[in-house]
């Protein structure tokens, strides 16, 4: 018997190997006929891995919003209908990008969390000539260096993150002459935020005592931990994603720790998950369920009664884009991708459930919008799972102009190719 | 002073590691089934825990949690893995794999992708000084109790009658086999002790990592290092290596190079392997050569 089997340790090795590679190939969407009455539109973003929970909030809620247009007369009288798939990491995204183009006709691509795989779905948008919108990648580089004609984007960039919590830290106290050390996302969000926060503390007279980059697969941040107490920093910088955040904050409050803590990048679902006691500090999101606006209230209420939970800022971001474009679409009465990007380059208006309605800036493609910063409230005042948090007002406040927070020219600058 | 206490802090570390690896290196060393579904076993521990603390508080599930992991374990060691023993490995690597594929998706469709708040229980909060190095109390008790499961596990397979035959069985199954010992329940003890352990790891890394459907697949790669490392059959080769990649980490963060500090377990791999084929301490199976 034992002769039979032919294992050894070299084929161990090689199967592990091969594993490594088929687990990135993931199912094909089955295929469908092509029917002149529907309108497609393409979803991607990160379902599996450490930003798969944001991703799961963006599904359903631009679930949410395809039913709601489909409810109020569809595209231009038209059934749209999503195709979703799990980007995966940036190749798989482009390779699904591209079939989702080719094979399935789309008239948009809407999604991502990852700005590494922003990158690659832009790439694939701009040699088809069809329209990207990005719901969740926020490097700057984004809508600078690497910026496209085809790709726009409704989650803020990091430099509009960094100047809304900047403002609370300012008035805080706990930049000029402080000591802050920061933890950073090792990948193209993490490097990108690390640059626009130094540019930002630097400016503000802030002192630099550290940084370390953390590989996207830590669990355990424990030696980080003994490094920060060891430094000693008047401000503790969490520049992570996904579950990283929320394992940080747990161990955070497990060691003990009391530096006030804030970040430049979040999400509220990971907020939820460090629990009560665990999460602390300020932080910036582009949006929060407890918003008092009528536009929000519906849309907490819509998400709630469909998924018996809160939606959290990731879910905004893909409800919003999808409601953008099906705007383009009936007033234009056309999904040539070339006239939805004239319209919004033209400084469209659309309705983002905040006080006030938004636009994208033609010289980058940002979408301007006000954000939120908000504060861990203190464990004895917590009366439920999701109401942990404090807002702020909106930034930029009622009587500023939306691009005070954006990067200006001279920051992040964008040249399109033609 | 401060790499004095990344040093020790890296061995602790090891020691998560460690919990996931020996059942992991147990499972393939007698049976010859790489489980690849190792991973899910522990993330399924830890939804466990945070199922049934509410009705059991944090110590109750950290009884029943693992019991019903290696319950789990053995059920599916009697009706999928001993079909496996004697085909082709690659097709029990193919079903393990599919295995943690459903188990993860399995979790995802029945606690949402979302990670779950799960924090440490308030009677095991706060810190300890150990001389001059100050350390979290969960984590002296979470060492404590792998600690007691490592030495417990080695008196099984060391010293009882249980343990030899199991270890006669990872030599030669046919010559214990020819003794007229049936290694049947063996094999579903073993299963069910090392998945068990791998619930256990669940349970006790639950409040402090984040508890959701992927977090099977972050521990398992590490896991499979520390084998290959430590060598096949090899219990203190397992617990060397276990330590030995914790504290590599630990130092590489350490000394601020916190960005390869992944990068480097799988340098020291390349180079255990370089040097010593069958990992630090592994020993000769002649079946597996």
């Amino acid at each position: 018997m034992s002769n039979n089997r032919d294992f050894t340790r070299r084929s161990l090795l090689k199967t592990a190997g091969g594993i490594a590679l088929v687990s990135g190939i993931s199912t094909p969407a089955i295929l469908r006929a092509q029917t002149a009455e529907v309108i497609r539109i393409g979803h991607l973003t990160p379902r599996t891995g450490f930003l798969g929970p944001l991703g799961e909030y963006a599904v359903m809620a631009a679930d949410l919003a395809v039913e709601e247009i489909n409810a109020s007369g569809g595209m231009m009288g038209r059934k749209l209908e999503l195709l979703k798939e799990d980007s995966v990491n940036p190749q798989t995204a482009s390779t699904k990008a591209e079939r989702m183009i080719e094979r399935d006709k789309v008239a948009c691509i809407i999604g991502e969390i990852s700005s590494a795989s922003c990158l690659t779905i832009a790439q694939v948008a701009q040699r088809n000539k069809v329209l990207y919108i990005n719901t969740g990648g926020n490097s700057d580089a984004l809508r600078g260096s690497d910026c496209k004609r085809y790709m726009f984007h409704v989650e803020s960039q990091n430099s509009m993150y960094v100047k809304s919590v900047g403002r609370s830290f300012l008035r805080d106290g706990l930049v000029k002459g402080k000591k802050w050390y920061s933890l950073t996302a090792d990948y193209a969000f993490g490097h990108d935020l690390l640059k626009v926060a130094k540019r930002f503390m630097e400016g503000n007279g802030g002192n630099f005592a550290g940084d370390d980059l953390v590989p996207t697969d830590a669990t355990d941040f424990s030696a980080y931990l003994l490094k920060i107490r060891d430094a000693k920093p008047d401000l503790v910088v969490i520049n992570l994603a996904g579950t990283q955040t929320t394992n940080f904050l747990k161990q955070y409050a497990e060691f003990g720790l009391t530096f006030p803590v804030g970040g430049f990048g979040f999400d509220t679902a990971l907020a939820w998950a460090a629990g009560k006691g665990n999460f602390v500090g300020t932080w910036p999101v582009v949006w929060h369920h407890l918003i008092d606006t009528p536009g929000s209230k519906n849309f907490v209420a819509a998400f709630t009664k469909k998924y018996s939970k809160p939606p959290e800022n990731q879910a905004w971001g893909d409800y919003v884009a999808t409601k953008i474009v099906a705007q383009a679409v009936n007033e234009l009465k056309s999904t040539d991708s070339t006239k939805i990007i004239e319209y919004f380059e033209k400084g469209a208006k659309f309705d983002l459930l905040k006080t006030r309605q938004g636009y994208f800036r033609a010289s980058d493609h940002q979408l301007m919008h006000e954000m939120y910063a908000v504060t861990a409230l203190p464990a004895d005042k917590i009366k439920n799972q999701w109401d942990v948090f404090s807002s702020s007002p909106s930034v930029p406040g009622p009587n500023e102009d939306l691009e005070a927070i954006a990067a200006t020219k001279e920051e992040n600058s964008c040249t399109f190719a033609t | 002073m401060l790499l004095a206490q990344q040093i020790l802090n890296g061995l602790l570390d090891g020691v998560y590691y460690l919990l996931i690896a020996l059942g992991l290196s147990l499972i393939f060393s007698l049976g010859g089934i790489v489980n690849l579904a190792h991973g899910a076993f522990y993330a399924i521990g830890a939804y466990l825990t945070f199922v049934l603390s509410p009705y059991l508080g944090f110590g109750g599930s950290f009884v029943a949690a693992p019991a019903a992991v290696a319950l789990l374990g053995m059920v599916i060691e009697r009706s999928l893995f001993r079909r496996f023993y004697r085909s082709d490995p690659i097709l029990s690597l193919l079903l393990t794999f599919g295995l943690a594929m459903i188990a993860e998706q399995a979790l995802r469709m029945i606690f949402g992708a979302p990670p779950l708040s799960y924090s440490i229980p308030p009677w095991l909060r706060g810190q300890v000084a150990i001389g001059s190095f100050i350390y979290s109390f969960y984590r002296v008790v979470l060492i404590c109790i792998a600690a007691a499961c490592v030495t417990g596990l080695w008196v099984l397979l060391q010293k009882t009658p249980f343990g030899r035959v199991v270890r006669a069985g990872v030599q030669n199954p046919d010559m214990v086999g020819a003794l007229g010992i049936s290694l049947q329940p063996y094999m579903s003890a073993v299963a069910a002790i090392g998945i068990g352990l791998a619930g256990l790891a669940g349970v006790l890394l639950a409040p402090i990592y984040s508890i959701h459907p992927a977090m099977g697949q972050e521990i398992i790669t590490p896991a499979f290092v520390v084998v290959v490392i430590g060598g096949l059959g090899s219990f203190w080769g397992v617990v060397a290596a276990a330590l030995l990649v914790g504290l590599v980490k630990g130092v590489m963060v350490g000394i601020g190079y916190s960005a390869a500090s992944t990068a480097a377990i799988y340098l020291l791999m390349l180079l255990v392997l370089l040097f010593r084929p069958r990992g630090l301490f592994g020993e000769r199976i002649l079946r597996f050569e």
